[in-house]
């Protein structure tokens, strides 16, 4: 009975799914605690707040995939949502594809220069990401004309943006929004489980020594990554600029923390090679749930968020080192006992090395 | 520290060429040009003035030198001082002796940095992931302390020890910061311990082989950073007599910018004290001269960015430049060979061209 479940169920989504129990314990939690919980506007405000970040967090989890970090996001998002507010308000007749080309443009250029630093530079990511980080935000400070873009002076497609539905049902609406960060999920997932670029990803992020030997195109597989990380932070500041419209110079400051606990808590690993789109969907509808959630609980002051958040984090790290891991090996040691061949195949090899 | 048998004037001369000459040249640079702008900038008083600016980030990036020659990182400090200024600050505001409310503060650092160093020694997670939850959680504690208010009273004698000088022209602060230079650069380079911190930053693992206890170290590394980031953040509180949520929010750059910049590696076990004060005078007068020229503050930050990647950037360039330069020497070396040997042998060297 516990072999056959072994072979259907990996430990990720033994964790995936204690992650959908946490999320729908607190609901119910919050459901008792705040007034008027279970409504549509509840719905509405949540999961477009969850959408951006997850558009965001999901570019961050291919980048720790190869176990590396983007900390330039938050300020990419701020400068994309900021440039191309600006532009809508001076050129009211841009196209809305053409605003939407253009933000995913900035975000790539951006998330270039980072990739190129980091793979063919060798520079570590955590140096070049936390100067970019600087540069971006000092881009959009010193960004020329008035430091504020207002949402009457955008164009009123832009506007009309965060109220529009893909559909309706009868309460129940789904945002253009939510609707974008969910095809944003299921397209990197699929990415990410059967194209070789998404194995890739995995390879070098379990073993980077191994991959480069084994011939990976390891610096390009690098770069694409930060490339993808951009051109979606890019996409995330689109969003963000139609869902505030109001934007100042700290637009979007510390999205890359908000995105960062959103991958490690979806269950992507620190140390790469682990990890999903479809978990860190999770991990963003999670800390979505509790940010929003908190600012409306009467009984903490919202100013708990971060510290809670923090915290969030290290368990979540910690709990994924003392138990997921645990798990692993226990179910890599079924697969041997599962699969005689592959056990003698091991042993005939390490027969062959070892003489 | 090898004492070789080469004369003192050549040795001088290899220092010269050394990364650390490289710093004093450009520190001469700086300072050429920002007193050649400002007739008074070389003045005992300006540059007292402009040291006080950021005596608080040199203290820590002192500390942090330790850290990352180490091996680790730690992200959390400037949170660390907000969060020490604000114990302090909110226990006086509540009619605590003010006496109390320091040593508070202090065991604030204390116990924030072995908390730190707990999940790192301990639990076995890396230092990064670590330093960031506590940069989110503890900045996360400040806002729970202060609230978006600011409070501008503190004890009379701290303001005094933080505005004032102590000591002819030098406040406490600067004091400070010349004794723990000091003894740090002894601690470091002539004390046993500092031998094992290289060490350990070298390779943990053969470290713990051969006996050392890593973890112990570590975990006093930790736990004095802790210290020494809510020391700065009360010195940073009681120089500007007030304190907010986002007290020293964003120092982590600055602070980690000067240790690299002063040559240590990011991977560990490479780098000295006389790099990075060689490298905190020059961010200081290039920031101060920026400030001059009518630079923002993000600007400046921007910059310092800038230099962040450029400081492991230019090396990693360098390197890989000269391995090429040495591989196209080998490769003249070996076509000579080839020419002067007989005919037979010309028919290899052609080969060798073709490659």
């Amino acid at each position: 009975m516990m072999t056959s479940l072994r072979r259907y169920i990996r430990p990720e989504q033994i964790r995936e799914l204690v992650l959908v129990f946490v999320i729908v314990a607190l609901v119910l939690f919050f459901g008792t605690q705040i007034r008027g919980y279970y409504s549509s506007s509840t719905f509405i405000r949540f999961s477009t707040s969850i959408a951006i970040l997850t558009v965001v967090a999901v570019g961050e989890t291919l980048v720790f995939l190869t176990r590396n970090y983007d900390l330039s996001v938050g300020s990419i998002v701020g400068f994309t949502a900021f440039f191309v507010g600006t532009q809508l308000s001076f050129y009211k007749d841009i196209p809305p594809l053409a605003a939407l080309l253009l933000a995913v443009g900035t975000g790539t250029l951006m998330g270039s220069f980072n990739g190129m630093l980091v793979a063919y530079g060798r520079v570590p990511s955590i140096i070049v990401t936390l100067g970019t980080m600087a540069i971006y935000r000092a881009m959009v400070v010193e960004y020329p004309g008035n430091k504020i873009v207002q949402m009457s002076a955008l164009p009123t497609w832009a506007q009309e943006f965060s109220r529009v539905n893909v559909f309706q049902i009868g309460d129940f609406e789904l945002r253009l929004i939510v609707a974008i960060a969910l095809v944003v999920v299921i397209v990197f997932q699929l990415m990410l489980t059967y194209l070789p670029y998404g194995r890739r990803l995995y390879a070098i992020g379990s073993n980077p020594d191994a991959a480069r030997i084994a011939g990976f195109p390891y610096q390009r597989i690098v770069f694409i990554a930060f490339v993808l990380s951009g051109a979606l932070a890019g996409l995330a500041g689109f969003m963000f600029m139609g869902r505030f419209g109001n934007l100042t110079v700290v637009a979007a400051l510390g999205t890359e923390l908000q995105a960062i606990a959103a991958v490690v808590v979806g269950g992507t690993s620190t140390m790469g090679g682990v990890g999903s789109a479809f978990g860190t969907l999770l991990g963003a509808s999670m800390i979505g749930l509790l940010d929003q959630s908190l600012l409306r609980w009467r009984l903490i002051s919202e100013f708990w968020r971060d510290a809670l958040l923090g915290l969030l984090i290290l368990l979540a790290v910690a709990g994924d080192r003392a138990i997921v891991e645990r798990l692993r090996t226990i179910w890599a040691r079924s697969e041997l006992r599962l699969r005689p061949s592959v056990a003698t195949t091991i042993r005939q090899e390490e027969s062959v090395h070892g003489s | 520290m090898v004492r070789s048998a080469t004369p003192l004037p050549q040795r001088f001369l290899g220092w010269l060429k050394s990364w650390e000459g490289l710093l004093l040249g450009l520190f001469i640079v700086v300072l050429i040009i920002n007193s050649s702008l400002v007739p008074a900038y070389l003045s005992v008083s300006n540059q007292v003035n402009l040291f006080t600016l950021f005596i608080e980030k040199s203290i820590i990036a002192l500390m942090m030198t330790f850290i990352i020659i180490n091996g680790e990182i730690d992200l959390s400090v400037a949170s660390l001082m907000g969060l020490s200024a604000g114990t302090m600050a909110r226990l006086f505001e509540l009619g605590v002796p003010s006496e109390l409310a320091v040593l508070a503060a202090l065991c604030v650092g204390l116990i924030c940095g072995a908390f730190n160093g707990f999940w790192i020694t301990v639990v076995g997670l890396p230092s990064l992931v670590v330093t960031l939850a506590g940069l989110i959680a503890y900045r996360g504690l400040v806002w729970v302390l202060v609230e978006d208010r600011s409070i501008s009273v503190l004890p009379a004698w701290l303001n005094d020890l933080g505005q004032k000088p102590l000591i002819g022209p030098f406040p406490l602060a600067l004091l400070l910061f010349f004794i723990f230079a000091i003894t740090g650069y002894i601690i470091l380079q002539y004390s046993g311990f500092g031998r094992l911190v290289y060490v350990i930053g070298i390779n943990r693992d053969v470290a713990r082989y051969s006996g050392v206890n890593v973890r112990r170290l570590k975990m006093i590394l930790f736990i004095a950073s802790g210290f020494i980031a809510s020391l700065a953040g009360l010195l940073y509180a009681a120089r500007l007599g007030a304190m907010r949520s986002s007290t020293a929010e964003g120092f982590e750059l600055d602070i980690i910018t000067m240790v690299l910049l002063g040559g240590v590696s990011i991977f560990g076990g490479s780098g000295s004290l006389r790099g990075v004060f060689l490298s905190i005078l020059i961010i200081l007068n290039l920031r101060n001269g920026m400030g001059l020229a009518y630079l923002s503050a993000n600007v400046q930050t921007g910059v310092i960015g800038l230099l962040l990647i450029l400081s492991v950037l230019v090396p990693n360039l360098a390197s890989s430049l000269r391995a090429r330069m040495a591989r196209r020497r080998e490769m003249i070396r070996a076509w000579e060979v080839a020419e002067s040997a007989d005919s037979p042998e010309r028919v290899d060297s052609s080969r060798l061209a073709e490659r």
